[in-house]
């Protein structure tokens, strides 16, 4: 029998890490509200920014923040890149197609990545200390991830709710049709989206790469799972989408204390199955 | 010159493919040539479906669960592939039925589909991984070798080309399905339910009974292939042979060279296999993961600028030039 001290620090975990989830689930579910693509590729691309900020902190000696927000620059860029080089001439192609050209792109970055950088794990080493409450071990590096992360998804849905061009992206994503009727450009949007995405992608490459050793295969390991995630909250939900992290988080976290890592992942995209069947709309979708 | 003798020339040379002068390059020639029969024969199992717009992402749970099926029971209890093959046969068609019937019945469609799919392999991937006491996990596990260099009963041969036939059989085989499927009723019934599952229902077509049908054999056929390839490099891997990274490129190559057509998913893997190899043997080991990023790079040109794949793209072609009435589907 495993201690419920053990359970209780496995579900803080899943807490914390829920939070990076949803970091990376509401910048991937921005995208696909409004560009109506899934970026096969998108935890790959933050697999790019983890190599900038390692190598920025360990080779060039630069503070962890300003790593940060370089690679929530190289975010931002990558973001727009894709967009303009891949996703542009395939945004009329069938979903077959669009899945597989971002497919295309994950194996060129994952296996650039193996030539430039070896398949080595690397990690930033930082002396952060290891909280102790109530017996609980808890990373200092995880509950700092938490609290950005959370910080930014709140400065998102600020940027989604306050901001003329933010309106617009929603309004894109509810009707694309009828915003272009309204004379607004969307290609504008489409950018915007795409830069706001890759900075989202830049920012949980910072927070990841503090508790995380990169490798060419992060995104394998984490894409997946990010995916599920976004249908789960249902594709485009914001809200739905941050809910079903953390219930993801916690499937994996305390699974793997009970059981193991890979059972983790296999209740949580079994519940992923069973839940399309049930809620195919998402978990917070209205019956109609 | 008619089509009919163009096919019985190119037959007649594959068959004749193992006798001839290849100097020292025949084994690697013929290592080439099994493993394109396998995996067009794959991409053709999986274009059964994808062909009706049911795109899986996860035929690497059925790949991986007819290879380990058939590995495991012969590692650990010394069954014959050939009562093994049946074995996993139907262990895969439990479950492409169990995927499949709640997908139909709750209508998951589209991306839902596909994602659906993709959880299955990555679940299938995961448990052998998580079962690695017996599966060997992530590292994988080598088939027993048989008592001598040819058995018949472990279905292994040390000589290349008693697979070369083998997979030369199997692959025609694929070709008389997906042929046979093309022009059955089952085609048009799907076709009717791949434009509107509504509509279909209400001229009697029974949309579950068709789906399920045609998941089963996509499932049954692809877990075939797996079996042929693992008892031919007598090595599994959860990676090479479940999961997205296996999915991905089955799919890869049918949309590469046309899911529409007979020959499609064949040109498509004879020219992804041809390319990852050559790619392999000009980068060799001295720039590990080159040969991808080129691969990965082709892939995104070939889908971005031949979106109807390359066998269908010139296919229309062809059709175009020639007179209308004239142009029958070959």
């Amino acid at each position: 029998m495993i201690e419920p001290i053990f359970l209780a620090e496995a579900a803080v975990n899943g807490l914390l890490l829920g939070g990076v989830l949803a970091l990376l689930a509401l910048g991937l579910n921005l995208i696909f509200g409004v560009l109506d693509i899934v970026w096969v590729a998108y935890v790959d691309l933050v697999m790019l920014c983890m190599y900038l900020v390692y190598f920025l902190v360990m080779l060039y000696g630069w503070p962890v923040w300003l790593a940060g927000l370089a690679g929530v620059a190289l975010g931002v860029a990558l973001g727009v890149a894709v967009h303009l080089l891949i996703i542009t001439p395939i945004l009329s192609s069938p979903p077959i197609n669009q899945f597989l050209a971002t497919g295309g792109l994950l194996f060129f970055v994952q296996s650039f990545a193996t030539f430039l950088w070896t398949t080595d794990h690397r990690s930033v080493r930082l002396a952060l200390p290891i909280i102790e409450v109530g017996g609980m071990f808890l990373s200092f590096a995880r509950l700092a991830a938490f609290t950005l992360s959370i910080l930014a998804l709140l400065g998102l849905y600020l940027f989604l709710t306050r901001t003329y061009i933010g309106t617009a992206i929603r309004a894109v994503s509810q009707d694309r049709e009828a915003m272009a009727l309204m004379g607004a450009s969307p290609q504008r949007v489409y950018v915007v989206t795409s830069a706001v995405g890759g900075a989202m992608a830049g920012l949980a490459a910072a927070l990841l790469s503090i508790q995380y050793s990169v490798h060419p295969h992060f995104g394998a390991a984490f894409g997946p799972i990010t995916f599920m995630i976004c249908v789960l909250g249902g594709l485009g939900n914001m809200v739905g989408a941050f809910v079903a992290s953390f219930v993801m988080s916690e499937i994996i976290s305390v699974g793997g204390v009970v059981w193991s890592t890979e059972m983790g992942y296999v209740i949580a995209f079994a519940l992923f199955i069973v839940m399309m069947f049930v809620r195919p709309g998402g978990i917070l979708a209205r019956r109609d | 010159m008619a089509p009919r003798v163009v096919a019985l020339a190119v037959l007649a040379l594959l068959v004749a493919g193992p006798f001839l002068p290849m100097g020292g390059l025949r084994p690697y020639v013929l290592h080439v040539v099994i493993q394109i029969y396998i995996w067009a024969f794959i991409g053709g199992a999986w274009s059964l479906m994808g062909r009706f717009g049911l795109v899986s992402l996860g035929h690497g749970a059925f790949l991986g669960l007819g290879a380990y099926t058939t590995t495991l029971l012969w590692n650990f209890y010394g069954l014959t592939p050939w009562l093994g093959t049946p074995a996993a046969a139907a262990l895969t068609a439990l479950l492409a039925l169990v995927v499949a019937y709640p997908c139909s019945r709750f209508r998951i469609l589209g991306h839902y589909f596909a994602l659906v799919t993709l959880a299955v392999g990555e679940v299938v991937r995961l448990l052998i991984v998580a079962e690695r006491d017996w599966t060997g996990g992530s590292l994988g596990l080598t088939l027993r070798p048989a008592a001598s260099d040819a058995s018949l009963l472990a279905a292994q041969y040390a000589d290349k080309r008693v697979f070369y036939y083998a997979a030369l059989l199997v692959w025609l085989g694929g070709l008389w399905v997906w042929r046979r499927l093309d022009r059955s009723m089952t085609r048009s019934a799907m076709e009717a339910i791949g434009e509107d599952e509504v509509a279909a229902a209400s001229v009697g077509i029974h949309v579950t009974r068709f789906k399920l049908a045609v998941t089963v054999l996509s499932a049954v056929l692809t877990a075939l292939g797996g079996v042929l390839y693992a008892q031919y490099i007598t090595y599994v891997n959860p990676e090479t042979l479940s999961g997205i990274g296996v999915s991905l490129r089955i799919v890869f190559a049918v949309v590469l060279g046309g899911m529409y057509s007979l020959l499609g998913p064949t040109v498509g893997t004879a020219l992804t296999v041809s390319l990852s190899e050559y790619l392999r043997v000009v980068f060799g080991v001295k720039f590990i993961g080159m040969a991808e990023t080129i691969y990965g790079l082709l892939l995104m040109l070939f889908i971005i600028f031949l979106p109807s794949g390359i066998y269908g793209s010139l296919h229309d072609l062809l059709r175009r030039r020639r007179p209308a009435g004239a142009g029958a589907r070959a």
